[in-house]
């Protein structure tokens, strides 16, 4: 791993958006990475469209500035692909990973990408409807990062999860998110 | 031997995290955006039972201030936490804590002043309390406002010292962002602070003292002058401080960073997170065999004026960039203290000023590409377009 990593998240106030970016940052960290995790801060109005950003590296990351070019981009909400341009800076060898129970081919023609940037999706709503009852997609969407971008181990995410999610919830739910995770990581398609 | 967790925390979140290894006798504190984030972490430490720390939740900065004053004037080691508009309210309350040599820590999350109204980070309210008789040490990021925090308490205490001290942390850059760092156990911290040492404590009934008596002509000249002669003392303490320091942590300080200075022709000079961007776009002018070099202040007040004219004064062309601008005066802040640290040198670089990322404005790694080839332009012509201007901005 010669250079930075850097993600851009997309979501909607209220999803745990953030959450999803400081969760990941956490599970590379355990991996022994240089990490940052954070929001572009505005008004905090739930349903409106935020923005997260990580920074992955093997060197100390000095840079303190938004992420302008992001390698991967993670669209939580499906509904923001007809309302902000998410394509926005990426490089030509950019990854996408939306979630939607839609095929990766028509989210690939509908974004118009290059033949060589990689197109991901996963059904993270359902997902998360299915084993936690509700729709907080992170968990899922985690998951198939894990799988989409090779940044860290899958038990290392897991691991983070687990530890997130363990300050603040139930073991239900605790429990619900590990399902949705391991889900995510095994259903996510590329095309 | 000291034992260290890496962990990924916000800026906020390592600051509480210091107070709480301080667990300091007494704190006062009113939350303000993007500070109050801090003192929700420690009232939580506080009700949890982990600090021995007397919360005191008052209803404005200004009697936060006051009770600080009052609480380590009584004999307690004290702290508080603020931003913008919540240290302009304290503004008289600063004077009477330095006037009264009271060693109170407090962390400042630097974020722009009203009007108009906005909560993001720049420099206008550090700069604004810059000659209230406080120290100033100044944080690039989570870790260096985590250990500058720790070493305030050191400085602050030192007994040829005995002055409050100020650490400044961008606003949400810093302050909001999660990013990797090392804690340090709490025994370690709690050895380099060591115990708080008592002088002349209003509540030690046996020995009474007043304080912030009248002082007319006759003396007051006197006392502002002995507040004089223990700034200038300042520096040896931080760097006593620094030096045991990084024999627990590893990590080394001083009055300010050098980065790549020594044989540097062009150079930038600049506060806080910004340093960390310019920093990779020095290397990447390097790369280029531009001889570009950096000086972040750690140490804003007291200025080490000698040091860093030494540090400074073989360069050929240097930019100040200042997260905040002096309405009226020539220069932004940072800019003057620069000017006035080079100006007893024959052969000196030449200054320009720029003001940047006021009210949150990113501040982009094109920014610092844009003044590098500004200096290296001035470097080989020996002209210069302007002195001072505004970058960043929409004309």
């Amino acid at each position: 791993m010669a250079e930075t990593l850097e993600i851009r998240w997309h979501g909607r106030g209220g999803q745990g958006t953030v959450t999803g970016a400081k969760v990941y940052a956490e599970a590379c960290l355990s991996s022994g990475s240089y990490v940052q995790a954070f929001p572009e801060y505005g008004p905090e109005r739930s349903g409106a469209p935020v923005r997260a950003f990580n920074r992955i590296s093997s060197k100390e990351i000095r840079v303190h500035c938004p992420v302008l070019h992001p390698k991967v981009v993670i669209v939580a909400d499906a509904t923001l692909l007809d309302a902000i341009d998410v394509t926005e800076g990426v490089p030509d060898d950019g990854v996408f990973l939306v979630n939607t129970p839609k095929d990766p081919g028509e989210i690939r023609k509908k974004l118009k990408l290059k033949t060589t940037q990689r197109m991901f999706t996963v059904d993270a709503t359902r997902i998360s409807i299915d084993n936690i009852g509700r729709t907080m997609p992170n968990a899922a969407i985690v998951g198939a990062l894990a799988k989409a971008v090779d940044m860290t181990s899958f038990d290392s995410i897991h691991e983070s999860v687990r530890k997130s999610f363990g300050k603040k919830f139930s073991q239900k739910v605790i429990v619900g998110n590990l399902y949705a995770l391991q889900t995510g990581y095994k259903e996510v398609k590329e095309g | 031997m000291t034992t260290t967790r890496t962990v990924a925390v916000t800026g906020n979140e390592s600051v509480a995290e210091a107070l709480r290894q301080v667990n300091p006798d007494v704190s006062a504190a009113y939350p303000i955006t993007p500070a109050t984030d801090i003192m929700q972490r420690f009232t939580a430490f506080v009700s949890n039972g982990v600090v021995k720390t007397e919360m005191i939740l008052v209803e404005s900065e200004h009697s936060a201030m006051s009770a600080c004053i009052g609480a380590s004037a009584a004999g307690g080691r004290v702290m508080t936490a603020t931003s913008s508009q919540g240290l302009a309210l304290m503004w008289e309350e600063l004077f009477i804590a330095s006037g009264l040599r009271l060693p109170i820590v407090m962390a400042l999350v630097n974020r722009a002043l009203s009007a108009p109204i906005n909560i993001h980070g720049d420099h206008s309210d550090g700069m604004g309390a810059r000659d209230c008789g406080w120290i100033q040490l100044w944080s690039e990021n989570a870790q260096e406002a985590y250990d500058n925090v720790i070493q305030a308490f050191y400085i602050a205490e030192h007994m040829a010292i005995r002055l409050p001290v100020m650490v400044c942390l961008d606003g949400f850059i810093i302050s909001h962002s999660i990013e990797r760092m090392e804690y340090l156990d709490d025994e370690t911290v709690r050895n380099f602070v060591g115990d708080f040492n008592l002088v002349h404590p209003l509540l030690d009934i046996e020995h009474p003292v007043s304080y912030g008596p009248l002082v007319l002509p006759d003396y007051y000249m006197e006392y502002r002058r002995a507040h004089a002669d223990v700034m200038s003392k300042v520096r040896h303490a931080v760097l006593d401080a620094a030096w045991d320091f990084e024999r627990m942590s590893g990590r080394k300080y001083g009055l300010f960073e050098s980065y790549r200075l020594d044989d540097a022709e062009i150079g930038i000079v600049v506060l806080n997170s910004a340093a960390g961007t310019t920093k990779d776009v020095i290397d990447a002018f390097r790369d280029r065999g531009i001889k570009a070099g950096l000086l972040k202040p750690r140490l804003f007040r007291p200025f080490p004026y000698e040091e860093v004219g030494e540090a400074l004064k073989h360069l050929k062309a240097v930019c100040v960039l200042d997260r905040a601008d002096a309405f009226g005066a020539s220069y932004g802040p940072l800019f003057m203290e620069i000017a006035s640290s080079v100006v007893p040198f024959k052969n000196r670089p030449v200054l320009i000023n720029k003001i940047y990322g006021l009210g949150g404005r990113d501040y982009l790694p094109e920014h610092a590409e844009l003044v590098l080839n500004e200096l290296v332009k001035i470097e080989k012509t020996g002209k210069v377009k302007t002195f001072k201007e505004y970058i960043g901005v929409r004309e």
